[in-house]
C-alpha cells in the first residue's frame, strides 16, 4: 500500500530528479509526513544522493520528517496579523491545545505551526486549519473555533 | 581566453577571462585570507572572509574574492579600513562558535578581533562546509551534508553511508577549519546510532 | 473548443463570446478570493444559486441572471463583496442570509438594498456604485481592475474583455527585438523589489548565447504583509500568463516556469486551469496563433521558503535543491535554470506586459514619475481602515494612500509609521508621508519599494518590537549559507531581544550599527544586504523609542511584556467581574462588590483585563518604567456605592 503510492508519485513525475521538491511535496501531502522509507525510495528512484534529500526536507517549511495531526493548525505571524495581536492569539492556542509552533500532540490530533503569511493582511490575526481560513481571531474566539475540529 | 588587465592594491596584474579575484591576487603573490576556500572544490563564498573592496564601473563595494570574476579595469583593494573592519566583525561572530580555533585565532590576531565579543555559543562547526563539498565533489560519496536553515543550519553524516565509508576514509578531518573536533564529534554520534 | 490558429480565429472566438452575452442579463460577480472566501464568500454563492432556483429564475424568460465567482476586487476589509451587472451596483459584507432579499428586491424589482451599500463613516453618504466608493475612486486599477469581471477559472471571460489580443499583436506584428524595445521604451521597471529595469534584463536574456533558455515568474511572495501577487494569480492568471509568453517570445525561450508559494493553493489551481485552458486553445503549445513560436508553461510550488524569492535561490529551487543563493555575477541572464540564460520577473512585472503591448510604451510612460512609470498595486495592512489591495500611479504621495485610499487610522488612534518593503524595507515616520512613491524616493528615507507591502502602524506600535519581529523573521528565513547573514542577524536579534527585555546596555545602538553594516555590506545576496533596513530605519527615526528601552526600561507602546504591567485603579473599579472572568491566568481577585486587583506574580501581562474593562470605567491602567502602585490593603476593598 505504502510502496505503491509514493511510487505512483514518483510516475507522476517521470522520475524526474528536477521535480524532486514536488515529489516530496506530494508525499507530504499523502502521508502528512515524509518517512525515512520514502525518501530512501525518492533517493534510489531519482538517484538523488540522501544529503541533498535531507537537506531539503529540513530546509523548506512544508515537510516534516515525523508525522503531523490530523489538524494542521497554521497562525499566520505575518507583519499585518503580528500588529494586529496574532502573538497573543499564538499564546492563546499555545495554551488551548498545549504544544508549541513546531510540534504535534501526542494524540497525533493538532500540529501547530506558524506561517509568514497567508496573505490575508485584511482580516488579521488569521489563523488556518486545514486549509480553512479564520480571519479577524480574537484570542478568546480560538477556543471556540478548535472544538470544531475532532 | 581573453586577457584581463586588473589593478590589485596598486599592482597592475593580466589575468585570464574566468578567473577569479582571489586567483588573480595570488598569482602575483598577494595573499587574501580564506576559510570555505579549496583549490579542489568548486568556489563557494559564504564565509565571506575573502571579501575584499572592488571599484568597477564607478563603485566602490565589498566583493567576496573567491568567487567574483575579473572584469577589465577594475581596482582591487584586499586591505583597507573598510575590509579590515568587516573581517573583523565576521572573526568575532565565528568565534562565538568556534573560540578555540587556531586559523581563527591566527587571523584574530591579524585583524584584532576580539573572541569574547559575542556571548559564546561553541557549535564548534563554523559551517564553511569544506567537508560537505568534498566528501561530494571530490569523493562523490555524500555522507555528510546540511540540514536545516538560518542560525539553525549545521552539519550532519548520513548514518548508512557513513558507517560504510567514513572510518577508512576521513580525509574530511585534516580540511576542517576547527579542528576536526565536530566532525567527528557528529561521526561518532551517527555510528552510535 | 476548437483550437485559434490566427488573430483573426481569436477576434471570431471573442465575436462568439461577446454575441453569446446579453446584455440585459444580470450577472452578480462575488468575489472568491482567499480574503472573501474566509470570510464566507462560498456561502454567498451557494445561497445566491439556491435563491435563483427557489424563484424559478432559471427558466424565466424576462429576468435572467448568472453568478460569477469572480477574483479579488481589493477591498478585503468589507468582504465578502459582490457586484451586480449591469448597474454596478457594489454590495458589501454580504452574509447568506442577504441572498433571498438580493435576488427579490434587486434582481426582480431593480432596488437597491441600502444596507448593503458602502457608507462613508466621515459624510454618512452611501455609495451605489463600485466606482463611487472612495477606497476605489482614488485608485488607477488598470491590473486589478479587471478581477472582479471575470472568473480566472474561465478564458472565454478573459478573451471577453480583450485577453490574448496583445499576445496576438506581438507574435504576429512585431519582432522579438521590437518587443524588447517597446518594453525598455516604456521604462517598465521590475515589480520584485529591487526595480531594475525589465526591458534592459530581458535584452541580457535576448543577448546571451545559446538555444535553450528560460522565463520564470516568480509568485513565491513571501514578504509578510503582502498579497499583491496571490490576488493577480488567483484573480487574473490568464493576465500574467499572456505577458509571460510574449516576454518568452522577445527572448527567445521556449519552456517557461511560474514559481509560486504553496501556502497560496487557489493561486496554484488558477493558474494550472488557465495553463490548461491556454494550451486547449492554442495561446500555449506548438506553433502559437499560427506565428510559428513554441512555447510551454509549467507550475513549480515553492515548499516554503522566504529566500527562494531571491532569484538564485528561485533557480536553485526549480532545479530540485536547497534555496541556497549563489554569487552573482554570473547573472540568470547569462547562466540561469541549468546554467542556461534565464529571465526571472516578478508576477505583477509579467502583467504589466500585455498592457504595454496593447496600449503603447508611451501610455505606460504618461502614468507616474520621472523614473519610475506606470502603476502599483500595495496591499495595504495594518492599522488602517481600508484594508485590501489597492493600485495607484507612481508618484502618489503616502499619505494619499494612507488616508484617501485608506482612511486613515482606526479608533482615533495616531499614526506612527509605514513600514514598506517587508523584511527588507524600512519604517517611515510621519514627517516622510509627503514623499511621491517611487522606488528611488522610497529608498532615499531608508525604505525600498519592496514587492509592495504596506502596512500601517499606530501608537501602539512598539518600533523595537517591530524591528524585532523582521529579524526573527529573517533569522528564521535566512539559508543559513553565509557567515554576516546568519550570524549577524542572530547577534543584532539577541541584542533587540534584550532590549525588549529590559536588559539593553549603552552602546547597544552602537553594536547594531556595527553589526547591520557588515550584514549589509558583507552578505552573498540581497536577503543578507537588505536585513538591516528594518534596524536601521528604526533607529534614524524611533531612537527615542530605543532609548527608552535602554535606560528608562519603559516601552512607550505597551507591547514589551517583560517591561509592562496591568494594574487596577481602585479609585475607578466597580467590581464588575468582568476582569476577573476573562483573566486566562486567574491572577485577578475580587468579588461582588469588592474592588479587583491583580494579583503581579501571577498576571502574565495577556492585557486582557485592559481590553475587556468597559470603556465607561477604564479602571485598568498600563504601567511601563515605573514601580506598580501596592495594591489596596484587603481592609478597604469592599467597594461604597454613591447613592443615586
Amino acid at each position: 500500500m505504502f510502496e505503491d503510492k509514493v511510487d505512483e508519485i514518483i510516475d507522476q513525475y517521470q522520475s524526474d530528479p528536477s521535480a524532486l521538491i514536488q515529489i516530496l511535496l506530494a508525499i507530504q501531502r499523502e502521508y502528512r509526513w515524509v518517512s525515512k522509507e520514502a525518501i530512501d525510495k525518492v533517493s534510489k528512484k531519482l538517484d538523488v544522493p540522501l544529503n541533498r534529500i535531507h537537506h531539503i526536507v529540513t530546509f523548506y517549511k512544508a515537510f516534516s520528517l515525523i508525522p503531523k495531526g490530523r489538524h494542521e493548525i497554521h497562525v499566520c505571524t505575518g507583519t499585518a496579523c503580528h500588529v494586529r495581536g496574532a502573538p497573543r492569539l499564538l499564546d492563546s492556542v499555545q495554551d488551548l491545545i498545549g504544544i508549541k509552533p513546531g510540534e504535534t500532540d501526542l494524540d497525533l490530533k493538532f500540529t501547530l505551526e506558524t506561517v509568514g503569511c497567508v496573505g490575508c493582511c485584511a482580516l488579521g490575526p488569521v489563523m488556518v486549519i486545514d486549509g480553512e481560513y479564520h480571519g479577524k481571531m480574537a484570542p478568546a474566539q480560538s477556543e471556540a473555533v478548535l472544538k470544531n475540529y475532532a | 581566453m581573453n586577457e584581463i588587465i586588473l589593478q590589485i592594491d596598486g599592482r597592475k596584474v593580466q589575468a585570464k577571462e574566468g578567473m577569479t579575484v582571489l586567483q588573480a591576487a595570488q598569482s602575483i603573490g598577494i595573499n587574501i585570507p580564506t576559510l570555505c576556500h579549496h583549490e579542489k572544490l568548486e568556489s563557494y563564498g559564504a564565509c565571506r572572509i575573502c571579501i575584499v573592496e572592488a571599484e568597477t564601473g564607478g563603485r566602490t563595494r565589498l566583493i567576496a574574492a573567491c568567487v567574483y570574476p575579473v572584469e577589465e579595469n577594475m581596482a582591487v583593494r584586499t586591505r583597507s579600513e573598510k575590509v579590515d573592519k568587516t573581517r573583523k566583525v565576521l572573526l568575532e561572530e565565528l568565534l562565538a562558535h568556534a573560540p578555540d580555533s587556531v586559523p581563527l585565532q591566527a587571523l584574530a590576531q591579524e585583524y584584532g578581533a576580539d573572541k569574547d565579543r559575542f556571548e559564546k555559543e561553541p557549535s564548534f562547526c563554523v559551517l564553511c562546509g569544506l567537508c560537505v563539498r568534498y566528501c561530494a565533489e571530490v569523493k562523490k560519496i555524500n555522507a555528510i551534508g546540511f540540514s536545516d536553515r538560518g542560525a539553525k543550519r549545521e552539519i550532519s553524516f548520513i548514518p548508512e553511508i557513513a558507517s560504510g565509508n567514513c572510518w577508512d576514509c576521513k580525509e574530511c578531518f585534516p580540511l576542517c577549519p576547527t579542528s576536526y573536533l565536530q566532525a567527528a564529534y557528529v561521526l561518532i554520534e551517527a555510528l552510535m546510532r | 473548443m476548437s483550437r485559434i490558429n490566427s488573430p483573426a480565429d481569436l477576434e471570431n472566438f471573442r465575436k462568439e463570446i461577446l454575441s453569446k452575452k446579453d446584455p440585459e442579463k444580470a450577472c452578480i460577480a462575488v468575489c472568491t478570493g482567499t480574503g472573501c472566501l474566509a470570510l464566507g464568500a462560498a456561502n454567498v454563492v451557494a445561497a445566491l444559486k439556491k435563491e435563483i432556483n427557489k424563484q424559478g429564475l432559471e427558466a424565466k424568460v424576462d429576468i435572467k441572471v448568472d453568478v460569477r465567482e469572480t477574483g479579488c476586487p481589493g477591498f478585503c476589509e468589507r468582504g465578502p463583496v459582490l457586484v451586480i451587472y449591469p448597474e454596478e451596483i457594489c454590495y458589501l459584507q454580504v452574509q447568506p442570509g442577504d441572498a433571498e432579499e438580493i435576488i427579490s428586491e434587486t434582481i426582480r424589482a431593480k432596488k437597491v438594498i441600502d444596507r448593503l451599500l458602502y457608507v462613508d463613516p466621515a459624510t454618512d453618504k452611501k455609495s451605489v456604485r463600485e466606482s463611487d466608493i472612495p477606497f476605489y475612486k482614488n485608485q488607477m486599477r488598470l491590473l486589478i481592475g479587471n478581477n472582479i469581471k471575470l472568473d480566472p477559472k474561465s478564458i472565454e471571460d478573459y478573451v471577453a474583455v480583450g485577453g490574448y489580443s496583445a499576445l496576438a499583436k506581438a507574435l504576429c506584428q512585431s519582432t522579438p527585438e521590437g518587443i524588447v524595445e517597446l518594453v525598455k521604451e516604456s521604462k517598465l521597471r521590475g515589480r520584485g523589489g529591487a526595480g531594475f529595469p525589465a526591458g534592459k534584463k530581458w535584452e541580457f536574456a535576448r543577448n546571451s548565447p545559446g538555444e535553450i533558455k528560460y522565463v520564470v515568474v516568480n509568485a513565491d511572495e513571501g514578504d509578510p504583509g503582502a498579497f499583491m501577487d496571490r490576488a493577480l494569480l488567483e484573480g487574473n492568471p490568464h493576465s500574467v500568463l499572456e505577458g509571460l509568453t510574449i516576454g518568452a517570445y522577445a527572448i527567445g525561450a521556449h519552456e517557461g516556469y511560474i514559481y509560486v508559494r504553496q501556502e497560496y493553493p487557489l493561486a496554484v489551481e488558477n493558474v494550472t486551469i488557465a495553463i490548461r485552458r491556454a494550451e486547449e486553445h492554442g495561446f500555449l503549445g506548438k506553433n502559437i496563433l499560427g506565428s510559428g513560436f513554441d512555447f510551454t508553461v509549467k507550475v513549480h510550488r515553492g515548499a516554503g521558503a522566504f529566500v527562494c524569492g531571491e532569484e538564485t535561490a528561485l533557480l536553485m529551487s526549480l532545479e530540485g535543491k536547497a534555496g541556497e543563493p549563489r554569487a552573482r555575477p554570473p547573472y540568470p541572464a547569462v547562466k540561469g535554470l541549468r546554467d542556461k540564460p534565464t529571465n526571472i520577473n516578478n508576477v505583477e512585472t509579467w502583467a504589466n506586459v500585455p498592457l504595454i503591448v496593447n496600449k503603447g510604451a508611451g501610455f505606460l510612460n504618461s502614468i507616474g514619475t520621472e523614473k519610475s512609470k506606470g502603476t502599483k498595486i500595495f496591499s495595504l495592512v495594518g492599522k488602517v481602515k481600508n484594508t485590501g489591495l489597492v493600485e495607484v500611479p507612481m508618484g502618489i504621495t503616502l499619505r494619499n494612500i494612507i488616508y484617501d485610499v485608506g482612511g486613515g487610522v482606526p479608533g482615533g488612534k495616531k499614526f506612527k509609521a509605514v513600514q514598506t518593503g517587508g523584511p527588507s524595507g524600512g519604517c517611515i515616520p510621519e514627517e516622510h508621508l509627503d514623499i511621491g512613491v517611487d522606488f528611488d524616493e522610497l529608498a532615499k528615507v531608508g525604505a525600498i519599494m519592496g514587492s509592495g507591502g504596506m502596512i500601517v502602524m499606530d501608537e501602539d506600535t512598539c518600533m523595537v518590537d517591530v524591528a524585532k519581529y523582521f529579524l526573527n523573521f529573517l533569522t528564521e528565513e535566512s539559508c543559513g549559507k553565509c557567515t554576516p547573514c546568519r550570524e549577524g542577524i542572530r547577534q543584532m536579534l539577541k541584542i533587540l531581544t534584550n532590549i525588549s527585555r529590559g536588559q539593553g546596555k549603552e552602546g547597544d545602538i552602537k553594536l547594531l550599527e556595527n553589526l547591520a553594516e557588515t550584514t549589509r555590506d558583507a552578505s552573498l545576496c540581497a536577503l543578507g544586504g537588505s536585513a538591516p533596513n528594518p534596524v536601521l530605519s528604526t533607529i534614524r527615526y524611533f531612537r527615542d523609542e530605543y532609548d527608552a528601552h535602554i535606560r528608562d526600561k519603559k516601552c512607550p507602546a505597551y507591547v514589551c511584556k517583560e517591561l509592562i504591567a496591568f494594574y487596577i485603579d481602585p479609585a475607578k473599579c466597580k467590581a464588575c467581574m468582568i476582569c476577573l472572568r476573562k483573566c486566562p491566568a486567574e491572577a485577578i481577585t475580587g468579588g461582588k462588590n469588592q474592588i479587583h486587583v491583580i494579583d503581579q506574580d501571577k498576571c502574565t501581562n495577556c492585557g486582557t483585563c485592559f481590553e475587556v474593562c468597559p470603556s465607561r470605567f477604564s479602571a485598568v491602567r498600563r504601567i511601563s518604567g515605573e514601580p506598580v502602585p501596592n495594591a489596596i490593603p484587603e481592609e478597604a476593598r469592599t467597594l461604597v456605592r454613591e447613592s443615586k
